[in-house]
């Protein structure tokens, strides 16, 4: 029932390969992003709302401690949007002060407007934010003017000033739309919410991103905490213990990243203890197939 | 927007709760003491009122004018300031509170020189109480709340508390009208400081705020007060 997290070994889906991902960090679970192969660690991080501090300079300082965490425990891909208020700058400013410590990140940002003039110069604001020399991966944020900015991202990759190029969306929003731009372009990436309970993507959008090598990011892992509100009452199941998890974010991230199709999960936190119990979840045993239907029919039910 | 409908309120919360509240905190200490001074200076005011409520309009026109700085203040010191940092569409809350100075500016304006009928019955009574409560009650409901003082709402430096505070002067304003300029001028005062009970009731609701209710509940209230009760209309 359980599956390997090594490469080739009897697992039955490519789930992982060992990776070292930092100097000093521990062994994470890693995923090729299917148009290169380049390794990505099944867990990233998000910044919507919890990096949106402002200029409260304890705040930002506390969203660096969360990426130097976040990166000691061997993850790469920090996500986030000019959607997202002052994340991009919050960014930038922890890695600024980790320097080196950081050189692993795998920058992956959005453009978002409907403005096609707008796109580059957005584009390049993010980039000064964050204070990287370019981007890995810029996605069409929700789909918004991606007949505009999606040529404009196409270009910059063919240029060598952009690595990926993706797509959003989240909460199930233009799903069709998503499987229509997926068919007809050349996409790296797809971002979507998929977790425990959220699992409408499993049916068109997964199967579509493995037939097309598509790499897949889930987001709302936690549905903004409120899934693990609702979890916290109650008793982590025996089975938990069979696939390494000691609490409800590990059972919901592993659930999230041991499905085929999927690339890596980026929750969303403020806590230095939150983010280690996160990175956690790209270590040890994973659920097969069926303790996924368990996974998730057991949730359903509580 | 695309489908809209599958948008729920709290799909467009971008902070979280601490960090709203921080924003407040951080607020009150690079203003200090501003804050104290501003709770002082209204309590007193709100004592000079009491007693002249019955002889003379001119308590009325010192807080319509008092409101007026506050309203253009609360609009670059907190929403372009501050707000703006977490919040992306602070600089139209930031436009929506400098229109609304001008409006209190102009019932200040076109109330001058003009003799109007004291409050009574519930404008008086509400009037007055929504200004207690804007100005004595707001500071103390976080503290009410578990939440430290520090990062107390005060009225004419943080939003809520002047547009509660500001109800309650256009309820006090508007019983004494007996200009028609100026009971317009007091009519288009009012969807501002209403809207925007409404949109800080949503915010806090969508951050499971146990005071969401309030903001909202306090402008239904003083709506319905206005609207049910008639302004003097005596010759001036």
């Amino acid at each position: 029932m359980l599956q390997r997290i090594a490469l080739g070994i009897g697992a039955p889906w490519p789930i992982a390969a060992f990776a070292q991902t930092a100097s000093t960090g521990p062994a994470v679970a890693t995923r090729p992003i299917p148009s290169t192969g380049e390794a990505l660690p099944v867990i990233g991080l998000g910044t919507w709302i919890t990096f949106n501090v402002g200029n409260d300079r304890a705040a930002r300082d506390g969203c660096a401690d969360v990426m130097k965490a976040f990166f000691e425990a061997g993850g790469r891909t920090i996500d986030s949007s000019p959607m997202y208020g002052s994340s991009q700058p919050v960014v930038g400013h922890g890695l600024a002060r980790l320097g080196p410590a950081a050189k692993m990140l795998f920058a992956a940002d959005k453009v978002w407007t409907s403005s096609a003039a707008r796109g580059p110069s957005q584009i390049e604001e993010s980039r000064r934010h964050w204070n990287v020399p370019r981007f890995d991966l810029l996605q069409v944020h929700n789909l918004l003017g991606w007949e505009d900015q999606l040529p404009l991202l196409l270009s910059m990759k063919q240029a060598g000033r952009l690595r990926y190029v993706g797509i959003t969306t989240s909460e199930g929003r233009r799903h069709r739309e998503i499987e229509d731009v997926m068919r007809r372009h050349p996409l790296d990436f797809v971002q979507v919410t998929y977790n425990l309970l959220d699992r409408e993507v499993e049916q068109r959008i997964l199967p579509l991103a493995r037939e097309r090598a598509i790499a897949v990011i889930a987001n709302r892992p936690f549905r903004e905490g409120a899934l693990l509100r609702g979890l916290q009452s109650h008793r982590l199941p025996a089975w938990a213990a069979e696939i390494d998890c000691v609490n409800w974010a590990q059972v919901a991230l592993k659930f999230i990243v041991s499905h085929p199709a999927l690339t890596c999960a980026i929750p969303a936190t403020s806590s230095v203890a939150h983010v280690r119990e996160n990175m956690a979840a790209a270590t040890g045993r994973m659920p097969d197939a069926a303790l996924r239907q368990r996974m998730a029919a057991h949730v359903e039910a509580l | 927007m695309t489908e809209w409908w599958t948008y729920r309120l709290s799909d467009f919360l971008m902070f979280s709760a601490r960090t709203y509240r921080r924003l407040f905190e951080l607020y009150n200490a690079e203003v200090w003491p501003l804050p104290a001074l501003v709770c002082i200076g209204a309590a007193l005011w709100i004592g000079i009122a009491w007693r002249r409520r019955r002889v003379s309009a001119q308590p009325s026109q010192v807080a319509l004018v008092a409101l007026t700085v506050a309203w253009l203040w609360v609009a670059w010191a907190f929403h372009l300031e501050r707000y703006a940092t977490i919040h992306t569409a602070a600089p139209w809350f930031a436009g929506a509170f400098v229109l609304e100075a001008l409006l209190l500016a102009a019932v200040a304006w076109v109330g001058l020189h003009r003799r109007t009928s004291p409050a009574s019955g519930g404008r008086l009574g509400l009037g007055f109480g929504l200004l207690v409560l804007a100005i004595v009650g707001y500071p103390w409901l976080g503290v009410l709340l578990g939440r430290p003082l520090s990062q107390a709402e005060v009225f004419g430096i943080a939003p809520d508390p002047t547009a509660v505070g500001t109800l309650g002067v256009l309820l006090l304003t508007a019983s004494g009208c007996r200009s028609a300029a100026r009971r317009r001028a007091v009519v288009m005062a009012w969807p501002i400081p209403l809207l925007w009970c409404g949109i800080s009731g949503a915010t806090l609701w969508t951050m499971d705020a146990p005071e969401a209710p309030l903001l909202p509940a306090l402008a239904v209230i003083a709506a319905a007060v206005a609207i049910g009760t008639r302004p003097s209309n005596a010759a001036s």
